[in-house]
């Protein structure tokens, strides 16, 4: 480790500013991985560049940040293994595909946790992703497209057709679109 | 406004990121689209159904320990300089280093208020029990005793069990959804905790009877990682700790102060 470091007021700063979001970055990363183990092993790398690069960050809101740098993480060090890796292009996946159909009429209302956690768990990475941003970690669009790297638009036209995936995965209506 | 751009901008609807053209745009078309209304309606029981559940994961405790670890160890006199005072004013922070007079009086300097000395680590001694407490709650089967989110059930459990009537407040229309209460203990003492939930956040809001030392004026606090925020009034003290934002911390609390003051 360099210096920067070991300045032990970066460091308080750090703490104060990066800790009380822990849960929040290790549920991202459960959802891009889809996998406990992996989830640890990248949220530990993640809190470790950020601590690294706690200077580059300047003020404004620091979950974005941490999520961004999560997502680094979970397209370099894990690509092979679950997030980022060689899916088709969004667009190129119907996303009626996805969907096992239920006779259930009633999308989601009173469904467990686990079971809308497995539900969005089985959306194509960019949609699992806008999803667990928007819903979950309750992020703006416009932070969202910044984490991304997409315009407004794309986030906004994403998370349309995650909600269509889950509902039909729910095996609500619209089907006969 | 075809069916094709509303089955977009009608999620933006619902997620309130429409601005106020375009969002009469859409309830216009969803007026009058059948098939777009049960869209809307669909899509909007969805929202409910994740916000209400907890899609979150909690971090394993070993995860936490592993990146505490691995973030250098804080000057102990400093390590519990609010967060909020350390962003707002670095200059004032490294004078307060200087003076080392012990972190609490140090944090109560900086935000201007001024508490006695020998208040202070019975403060600390408060604090910690505080985010004890609520790690002990976020283990299974601690969070409540009694789950509800009838705040006339949750009320009237601690009857008997405390000296004071806690006020149990119903924010769910503000996105706080009571999950029950608990009695609990904090410094030694038997206290009230009711607990809410954020998206997947738990709150725990810890209610005792006010002491001579307490003050009206809301703190807040970074505290092993956690929002706390404190107040008192009504004859009595208020403690809320979670890992929301400080921001969503403070909503909840200004709400519960005025709905307290308004006699809840």
């Amino acid at each position: 480790m360099t210096g920067e470091t070991d300045d032990p007021e970066r460091a308080r700063r750090f703490r104060d500013a990066a800790l009380p979001h822990l849960d929040e970055v290790y549920t991202l990363a459960r959802y891009l991985l889809r996998d406990s183990a992996d989830a640890e092993d990248a949220v530990q790398e993640c809190y470790l560049r950020a601590l690294k690069h706690f200077g580059t960050f300047h003020g404004g809101a620091i979950r974005p940040w941490l999520f961004a740098i999560l997502r680094n993480v979970c397209k370099t060090a894990f690509a092979r293994r679950g997030f980022g890796g060689a899916e088709p292009a969004e667009d190129a996946v119907p996303v009626w595909c996805e969907t096992p159909e239920t006779p259930e009429a009633q999308v989601l209302r009173s469904r467990d946790a686990e079971t809308i956690r497995a539900m969005v768990s089985a959306l194509p990475d960019a949609f699992r992703e806008a999803i667990v941003l928007r819903e979950i970690n309750g992020l703006a669009y416009r932070e969202i497209a910044e984490i991304v790297g997409a315009p407004v638009g794309t986030v906004m036209s994403r998370l349309a057709r995650a909600f269509d995936a889950a509902r039909r995965m729910a095996g609500g209506g619209g089907g006969e679109r | 406004m075809t069916c094709d751009e509303a089955t977009v901008l009608l999620h933006a609807l619902l997620d309130g990121e429409l601005d106020a053209g375009h969002a009469r745009e859409v309830e216009a078309h969803v007026a009058n689209c059948p098939r777009c209304a049960v869209d809307v309606r669909q899509f909007r029981q969805m929202r409910q159904a994740m916000s209400a559940a907890a899609l979150g994961f909690a971090a394993p405790a070993a995860l936490r320990g592993r990146i505490e670890a691995a973030i250098p160890a804080p000057a102990t006199l400093t390590s519990i300089l609010p967060a909020s005072v350390a962003a707002a004013a670095p200059s004032r922070r490294v004078l307060l280093k200087g003076f080392a007079l012990g972190a609490a009086l140090s944090a109560a300097a900086a935000t201007g208020i001024v508490f006695l000395m020998q208040g202070a680590d019975q403060e600390q001694q408060i604090l910690d029990d505080v985010v004890s407490a609520h790690l002990r709650s976020l283990q299974a089967g601690h969070l409540t005793d009694v789950p509800s989110s009838d705040r006339h059930t949750v009320k009237p459990w601690f009857n008997g069990r405390l000296a004071v009537a806690p006020p149990v407040v119903d924010l769910a229309a503000q996105g706080f959804t009571l999950l029950g209460g608990r009695l609990d203990y904090i410094d030694g003492k038997p206290v009230a905790a009711i607990v809410y939930r954020r998206r997947a956040h738990v709150i725990n809001l810890f209610v005792a009877p006010a002491t001579g030392v307490d003050r009206g004026g809301a703190r807040h606090e970074t505290v092993q990682g956690f929002n706390v925020r404190r107040w008192a009034g009504q004859g009595l003290r208020f403690i809320a700790i979670s890992d929301i934002g400080a921001d969503e911390l403070e909503e909840l609390g200004t709400r519960i102060e005025a709905a307290v003051r308004a006699g809840a």
